[in-house]
């Protein structure tokens, strides 16, 4: 055997240059598209450069929680749009989670009957595409919905119409933020204070309603105190629309139904195959301790069951939020839309488009991150 | 020994089952509460059920020119189904030479439906004939839909739409995504860091961005990626994005099923002298792609329904289509009727899959344990 050979089935060395090898072509391929991107930009005059951000856009959209107007920087355009899309996913995942969890027991019930209606209802939803249903639903808003002068009273004051839904406002006030820190800190006192007692082993003096106590009387006291009456406006019909009240486009409430009907049909699998993942023994024993069926659910099962759910629900979250922009395709104004509409406004693809892909990636590292140390903290308690 | 502990002894049979039995009504009637529920049940069933025979067919429309004539008993409008279900399965493809694609569809559908059956994979001999009908019948596939040759009038890509080519988007794609997922999935578990830095980013990376947001980039971006003068069809460019996307997918699909493998596996093949990649081929693989059967067949329905998404760049897939087939003015203002015969045959497609994959599941589980 002579020299080389030698030194090429040392697996050391063979490591080394496969790695080498592979590490250079990924560094050839990015450098390769960078030259292109760079002279390809220049060719076409432009430069790539974020400072257009600053600039004026002059497209219009409707709904958002930052105030944006046409006129106003595309930088407000953006964080517009990003507020949007967090707006619809923070409330899609939690009806998604309600919706979910009733559809899961429905399944688990003892009734055939419904058990099999709820199958029948999560196979149809989870296997035709969400843009489909989006659609649908976004044609069903605006087409088969009464005009605003039939519009269906929802509750009193809600309606709900061809434009979309209205409710009733009520105007901000400072005594609001005050009474809402005074209720982040007496949460966070309660459940200190819990915590405190579980560690002498004195747990059961604090019982979940004197916790809610502690957590409601000091803001609740704080906001009578100091309130001035309460303003609001209410929805009223006036000419061709309402006025007055908050408004929500068709094509949110189009967004938010597709959403929720398409996830909590996954989610609601999920809750299911983590409920059954318990291990039967567990509730044979909490039977035989004598706890009741709800008893046995709230202490013994569904603890255990969470510790299975929350990983593929916190991924079906960041799907869900993912999927938010399929918006694009109903004009719902969130993200993609905006970074659409920029483009064909300024022609700066490159820069959009990254914008668009580093806000994803970044969500999804949060959401990983966040996940990561609610698993650890599950597997603390679990010990 | 006295008789007592001698009878406690002798096993006797476990305690009949005190539970009543209904037959068919189980479940249904054994309490109160369920049987009242089973009642409100059936009778909102059977309102339902009403309701849906008198809009689609007491109501339902078969003569009609437009879509106001339709619209006036405010039933289903078979005449619309029955004027653009053509356009709606097969887009934009010349009228008079639908007959490719339908031929090829059927093509397609009678080779994967035998590849399918176990049976086939039994006997040397019949794999073989897979092997070779595999190649010559994506051919004729390619060769139906392109045309020029034959006498057959060429069709370019862009024509193409419907059903074909979300069957060709999401078969291709899933195809491809397959190949570089297994690289993807042992790159990330290799033991050279380089490697598996570069595997990591790349999963990463197409896990944690919309699909709506890649396919931006194949159609807007791309251009900008490559010298100026390559061109790339559109359609090829879409099918490389779901090929990588899908492939970070499955790709931790399949991580998932290699970190399954007891690690005597891998002892094994080290002291049998198998190298690297014979041992990934002979021995790993085929027991770690069998655990991932169900998470691949979930992420290949995924991927058949996420082909609906190319509408955002204006492409004529199934839904597609359906999206078109209302632009017309005489059709205009219809939709239940085309999204509702396009979600019928998505529908149907998903479910004869995942049926085949449990029943592959339940096979392959019960010959092996």
């Amino acid at each position: 055997m002579n020299g080389l050979a030698a030194v090429w089935l040392r697996p050391g060395v063979r490591a080394a240059v496969w790695q080498t090898l592979a590490g250079a072509v990924v560094i050839a391929g990015v450098l390769w598209v960078a030259a292109n991107i760079s002279g390809n930009v220049a060719r076409r005059g432009l430069d790539i450069d974020f400072g257009f951000l600053a600039g004026r856009a002059s497209f219009e959209f409707g709904e958002n929680l930052v105030g944006y107007r046409a006129g106003d920087s595309f930088l407000v355009a953006f964080l517009a749009g990003l507020a949007n899309t967090l707006l619809v996913a923070m409330l899609g995942i939690m009806l998604t989670t309600i919706v979910a969890m009733i559809l899961s027991l429905a399944r688990l019930s003892p009734n055939r009957l419904l058990s099999r209606l709820a199958w029948g209802w999560i196979e149809a939803v989870r296997n035709t595409p969400l843009l489909l249903q989006l659609l649908f639903w976004h044609q069903l808003a605006i087409r088969a919905l009464p005009g605003p002068h039939q519009a269906w009273a929802v509750m009193p004051g809600v309606f709900l119409s061809n434009r979309g839904l209205v409710f009733p406002a009520l105007d901000w006030q400072p005594a609001m933020g005050v009474a809402l820190a005074a209720f982040v800190a007496c949460t966070a006192g309660a459940v200190l204070m819990r915590r405190a007692a579980l560690a002498r082993g004195a747990g059961a003096a604090l019982r979940t309603v004197v916790m809610f106590a502690l957590a409601l009387t000091l803001p609740v006291l704080l906001f009578l105190a100091i309130a001035e009456p309460l303003e609001g406006s209410v929805p009223t019909l006036r000419g061709f629309n309402f006025q007055g009240g908050v408004s929500v486009s068709p094509e949110f409430v189009a967004l938010l139904a597709g959403l929720v009907v398409y996830q909590a049909g996954f989610m609601a699998e999920t809750i299911r195959s983590g409920i059954l993942g318990v291990p039967k023994g567990q509730v044979e024993a909490a039977a035989s301790l004598g706890l009741a069926r709800g008893q046995q659910l709230r202490r013994v099962v569904l603890p255990q069951a969470l510790w299975i759910i929350v990983p593929p629900v916190t991924s079906q979250y960041l799907s869900l939020t993912k999927n938010s922009s399929l918006a694009v395709a109903i004009g719902y104004p969130d993200l993609v839309r905006v970074s659409q509409v920029t483009i064909s406004e300024t022609g700066r693809a490159v820069e959009c488009i990254t914008i668009l892909l580093l806000v994803y990636l970044s969500l999804s590292l949060f959401t990983a991150f966040l996940m990561n140390l609610y698993n650890r903290h599950l597997m603390r308690r679990r010990g | 020994m006295d008789s007592s502990a001698v009878a406690l002894s002798v096993a006797r049979p476990p305690p009949a089952v005190a539970r009543r039995r209904f037959g068919v009504l189980a479940g249904l009637f054994d309490t109160w509460p369920n049987a009242a529920v089973t009642l409100l049940l059936v009778w909102l069933l059977v309102r339902i059920g009403i309701a849906m025979w008198d809009w689609a067919f007491a109501r339902g429309v078969w003569q009609a020119e437009t879509a106001e004539q339709c619209a006036r008993t405010g039933g289903l409008c078979w005449a619309f189904l029955a004027d653009r279900w053509r356009l709606i399965l097969f887009g934009p493809y010349p009228y008079a030479q639908q007959w490719r694609p339908a031929l090829a569809m059927v093509l397609f559908a009678l080779l994967l439906g035998a590849s399918l059956a176990p049976a086939m994979w039994a006997a040397r001999r019949t794999r073989l004939l897979l092997a070779l009908a595999w190649p010559c019948v994506i051919l004729t596939i390619a060769a139906l839909l392109w045309g020029g040759l034959l006498g057959l009038v060429p069709v370019p890509s862009r024509l193409w739409g419907g059903l074909p080519l979300t069957m060709i988007l999401a078969s291709v794609g899933v195809s491809g995504a397959f190949v570089l997922a297994i690289l993807l999935a042992l790159g990330r578990r290799s033991d050279m860091p380089v490697l598996r830095a570069v595997c990591t980013a790349f999963i990463e990376f197409f896990r944690g961005v919309p699909l709506v947001a890649l396919l931006f980039l194949a159609s807007v971006l791309f251009p900008y990626f490559v010298p100026p003068d390559w061109t790339m069809d559109v359609l090829l460019r879409a099918q490389i994005a779901f090929a990588l996307f899908f492939a970070a997918y499955m790709a931790e699909a399949i991580r998932g099923g290699l970190q399954a493998i007891p690690n005597g596996q891998y002892a094994a093949c080290e002291s049998l002298g198998l190298s690297y990649w014979q041992a990934q081929r002979r021995i790993i693989l085929p027991q770690a792609l069998r655990i991932v059967i169900p998470s691949l067949v979930n992420i290949f329905i995924a991927a058949f329904k996420d082909t609906s998404l190319v509408v955002v760049i204006s492409m004529m897939d199934l839904l597609g289509a359906a999206n078109a087939s209302t632009a017309e003015a005489k059709w205009w203002g219809l939709y239940i009727e085309p999204y509702l015969f396009v979600a019928l045959i998505y529908l149907a497609i998903c479910a004869v899959i995942s049926t085949y994959s449990r029943g592959l599941e339940r096979r392959l589980g019960v010959s092996e344990r």
